[in-house]
C-alpha cells in the first residue's frame, strides 16, 4: 500500500538519524530553535563546528511536529555534516524539498522551518566566536510568531505583487494561526507599497 | 499484518448481514418511480428500508426522507431558513436567527456561515470544558425571532452527548424548530425524535455499519420544509433524483440490524472502551483526557498527550497497523487544530496532540490489549525527538 509521502520521507520518519537523546552528553558550539509549538511546529539544532575548517563535524535536533517535519530535519542533520558553514548557511528549503523526493504543497512550512533552525545554530555559533560580522543580519524582525515570517519576507512579497493582505498571506502564510500580526504586518504592507510603488 | 481499526467515528465497516443484503440486492435495477413490475420491486424494498429507519429512531415511515449522506441532510435543514421561493411560507422561514453550536460538524458551521453571508443571524452557543453546550447561556439566546435551533446529539470528536430533550423544551417554548445531528448518536445510544422533542433529525448509513452515500434527515409531521434539490417528485418532493436503490436497502438492513444489537454491542465496547481508557492511564504519563466522563458515547476515547504531535502518533501507529484520528492542524491539511477540542477551551498544544480512538462493534479485547503495549511505545517515541518533552537544552 502506498504511504502518505514518499519512501524517503518515510524511511527518516521510522528512524529519524542525529536525535539529541535526553541522556547525551552532547557539547554543541552552536543552538537555534525556530518554530512555535502553538502553531505545532516547532525545533531545536545543534551544531559542532570543526574551528580548523569551518565545517559542521556533528550536529543533533529536536522537533515537535509531524511526520514531515521529522523528516525534514534529519535528512538535513544527514546532509549537514561535514559541510563548510556557508555552504550550510544558505541551503533552502527547496534543498530540504528535493532530498525528500518532494512533500505536498500544505507540508512545505514544516521543511521551512529546519533551514531556519541550522542557521539560527550557526548565527549562535558566530555570535558566541566573534564573527558576528558574519551573521547575514537579516535585521530582519519576525512579525508572524506563528509561521515564522520576517519584516524581509513581506518586503519581498511586496516586490513579487502582493498588494492586498490576503495576497500576502497567500505568498508568506503569514497570519494564518492566531492572526495577531496582522495589524502590524498590514502596517508593513501598506509601508512597502508606498515605499516601492508609490509616486 | 493484523490491522485493527479504531477510527469508527470516521466510518464503520459494513455489517455482515448487509454485505449478505447487498449481495442478494444487487440485481434490483429497476426506477422506483417506474409502474411496470422492475420498478415495483425497487419501490417496494425503498419503502421495506423507510420502515426499518424509521423504525430506529421511533418515526414514522412517511417522515424519512432519503439522501445522498448526513452532510446533505445538515444543508438542507439550514437551507430551508434561508428560502425565498414562494412556495416556501416566508413568515416562518427566511430573515429568522437560528441558532447552533461551536463545536457542529463543518458541514453546519461552514453553511451556518453560508446563511450569515444571507443576511440571517447565527448565534453559536458556546460549550463547558467537557464540550456540553452551557444550557444557561443557551436559553439567554433562544428569543421569539429564532426560526431554528440546531445541535448535535452527540459530537464526533470528543464524543460529549449533549441534552437534546432540555434544548428542544427550551426551543419549543419560544416558538422555535429543532433540529438535530445523530449523525454520531444513532446506533450508539437510544436515539427517538419523540422522547428528544426534535423536529428534524439527521442520519447516516455508514456510521451505524451501512454503505457510504446514503444519509436520511427526519421530518417531523407537518414541519415546514423547502428541498435542497429540486425538480423530481422522488421522495415526496423533498429530495430529487432518481432514488440510490441499493445504498436505501442496505441503509434498512443496516438499522435493522443496529436495532436489534445496539445495547448488547454498545455495553461490550463501553467495556472495552473503559479498558483502553485505564490501560492508557496507568501506562502513560502527562496526558489529558477530552470529552465528558459520563454523558458520552460508549465507543469514542479523545485523549491529548504531553508534548506529542498527533499526526506522528497517527502514522507510527498506521506503520504497526492501528487506525486512529487526531485532531492535530497537520493531518487536516489545514494550519488549524480541531475547533471543537479550542472550543473546549483546550490549548492549541494540547489540541495538536489529540489522538481519537472510536471503537466499534468488530473491536475485541485482543485488540484493546495490543494497542495498550504499542502506543506506549509511540509515544515514547514521539516524545524522544520533540522539543515540547523532556528536557530541552
Amino acid at each position: 500500500m502506498d504511504w502518505v509521502y514518499s519512501e524517503k520521507v518515510k524511511d527518516h520518519f521510522v528512524n529519524p538519524r542525529n536525535i539529541l537523546k535526553d541522556d547525551e552528553d552532547f557539547r554543541y558550539d552552536g543552538k537555534g530553535v525556530v518554530g512555535n509549538m502553538k502553531c505545532g511546529d516547532e525545533m531545536a539544532f545543534y551544531i559542532k563546528v570543526d574551528r580548523k575548517s569551518n565545517t559542521i563535524s556533528d550536529c543533533r535536533w529536536k522537533t515537535y511536529g509531524c511526520a514531515s517535519a521529522i523528516a525534514s530535519t534529519s535528512v538535513l542533520s544527514e546532509k549537514v555534516k561535514g559541510m563548510k558553514l556557508d555552504e550550510a548557511y544558505n541551503i533552502s528549503p527547496k534543498d530540504i524539498m528535493s532530498d525528500l523526493n518532494g512533500l505536498p504543497e500544505h507540508k512545505v512550512h514544516c521543511s521551512v522551518l529546519g533551514d531556519k533552525a541550522l542557521r539560527s545554530a550557526i548565527d549562535d555559533y558566530y555570535g558566541k566566536n566573534g564573527m558576528k560580522d558574519r551573521i547575514v543580519v537579516e535585521k530582519a524582525k519576525t512579525i508572524c510568531q506563528c509561521m515564522n515570517v520576517t519584516d524581509h519576507e513581506i518586503e519581498e512579497a511586496v516586490l513579487e505583487g502582493a498588494r492586498s493582505y490576503i495576497e500576502l498571506q497567500e505568498k508568506t502564510k503569514l497570519g494564518t494561526v492566531c492572526g495577531h500580526c496582522k495589524e502590524e504586518a498590514v502596517k508593513l504592507l501598506s509601508d512597502y507599497i508606498s515605499k516601492y510603488f508609490s509616486k | 499484518m493484523k490491522r485493527i481499526y479504531m477510527d469508527n467515528n470516521a466510518t464503520t465497516p459494513l455489517h455482515p448481514g448487509v454485505k449478505d443484503v447487498i449481495r442478494d440486492s444487487i440485481g434490483i435495477f429497476g426506477n422506483a418511480s417506474s409502474f411496470h413490475s422492475f420498478g415495483r420491486e425497487a419501490r417496494k424494498y425503498i419503502e421495506e428500508s423507510r420502515k426499518d429507519v424509521a423504525n430506529l429512531i421511533g418515526a414514522e415511515p412517511q417522515e424519512i426522507i432519503f439522501m445522498g449522506s448526513g452532510s446533505e441532510a445538515n444543508n438542507t435543514v439550514l437551507n430551508i431558513f434561508a428560502c425565498k421561493c414562494p412556495h416556501c411560507d416566508d413568515t416562518v422561514t427566511c430573515s429568522k436567527e437560528i441558532i447552533t453550536s461551536s463545536v457542529e460538524h463543518p458541514c453546519v458551521l461552514r453553511t451556518s456561515e453560508c446563511l450569515q453571508e444571507k443576511g440571517i443571524k447565527v448565534t453559536y452557543a458556546e460549550v463547558d470544558k467537557f464540550g456540553k453546550v452551557d444550557l444557561d447561556r443557551l436559553a439567554k439566546t433562544i428569543t421569539g425571532n429564532t426560526g431554528l435551533v440546531s445541535i448535535m446529539t452527540a459530537n464526533n470528536e470528543i464524543g460529549t452527548i449533549m441534552d437534546i430533550k432540555k434544548i428542544s423544551d427550551m426551543a419549543r417554548k419560544k416558538g422555535a424548530l429543532m433540529h438535530t445531528d445523530a449523525v454520531q448518536a444513532v446506533g450508539k445510544i437510544p436515539v427517538d425524535v419523540n422522547a428528544l422533542g426534535v423536529d428534524f433529525l439527521t442520519m447516516s448509513a455508514h456510521k451505524i455499519y451501512g454503505p457510504k452515500g446514503v444519509g436520511a434527515l427526519y421530518v417531523r409531521k407537518g414541519t415546514i420544509f423547502c428541498p435542497m434539490i429540486r425538480g423530481g417528485h422522488q421522495e415526496q418532493g423533498r429530495r430529487a433524483g432518481t432514488e440510490n436503490t441499493l445504498g436505501i436497502i442496505a441503509f434498512g438492513a443496516a438499522a435493522k440490524f443496529i436495532g436489534e444489537e445496539m445495547d448488547e454491542d454498545s455495553k461490550r465496547i463501553f467495556n472495552l472502551r473503559e479498558k483502553l481508557r485505564n490501560g492508557i492511564i496507568k501506562r502513560i504519563p502527562h496526558i489529558h483526557i477530552n470529552g465528558h466522563l459520563i454523558d458520552t458515547l460508549p465507543g469514542t476515547l479523545n485523549i491529548s498527550f504531553e508534548g506529542v504531535e498527533g499526526e506522528s502518533v497517527l502514522l507510527y501507529l498506521d506503520l504497526e497497523g492501528i487506525a486512529v484520528s487526531t485532531g492535530s492542524a497537520c493531518a487536516s491539511g489545514s494550519l488549524d487544530p480541531s475547533h471543537v477540542l479550542l472550543a473546549t477551551g483546550l490549548a492549541q498544544e494540547a489540541a495538536h496532540g489529540s489522538i481519537r480512538f472510536s471503537l466499534g462493534r468488530e473491536n475485541t479485547e485482543q485488540e484493546v490489549d495490543m494497542v495498550l503495549e504499542i502506543l506506549p511505545k509511540v509515544i515514547g517515541k514521539v516524545r524522544s525527538i520533540s522539543t515540547a518533552y523532556g528536557s530541552v537544552r
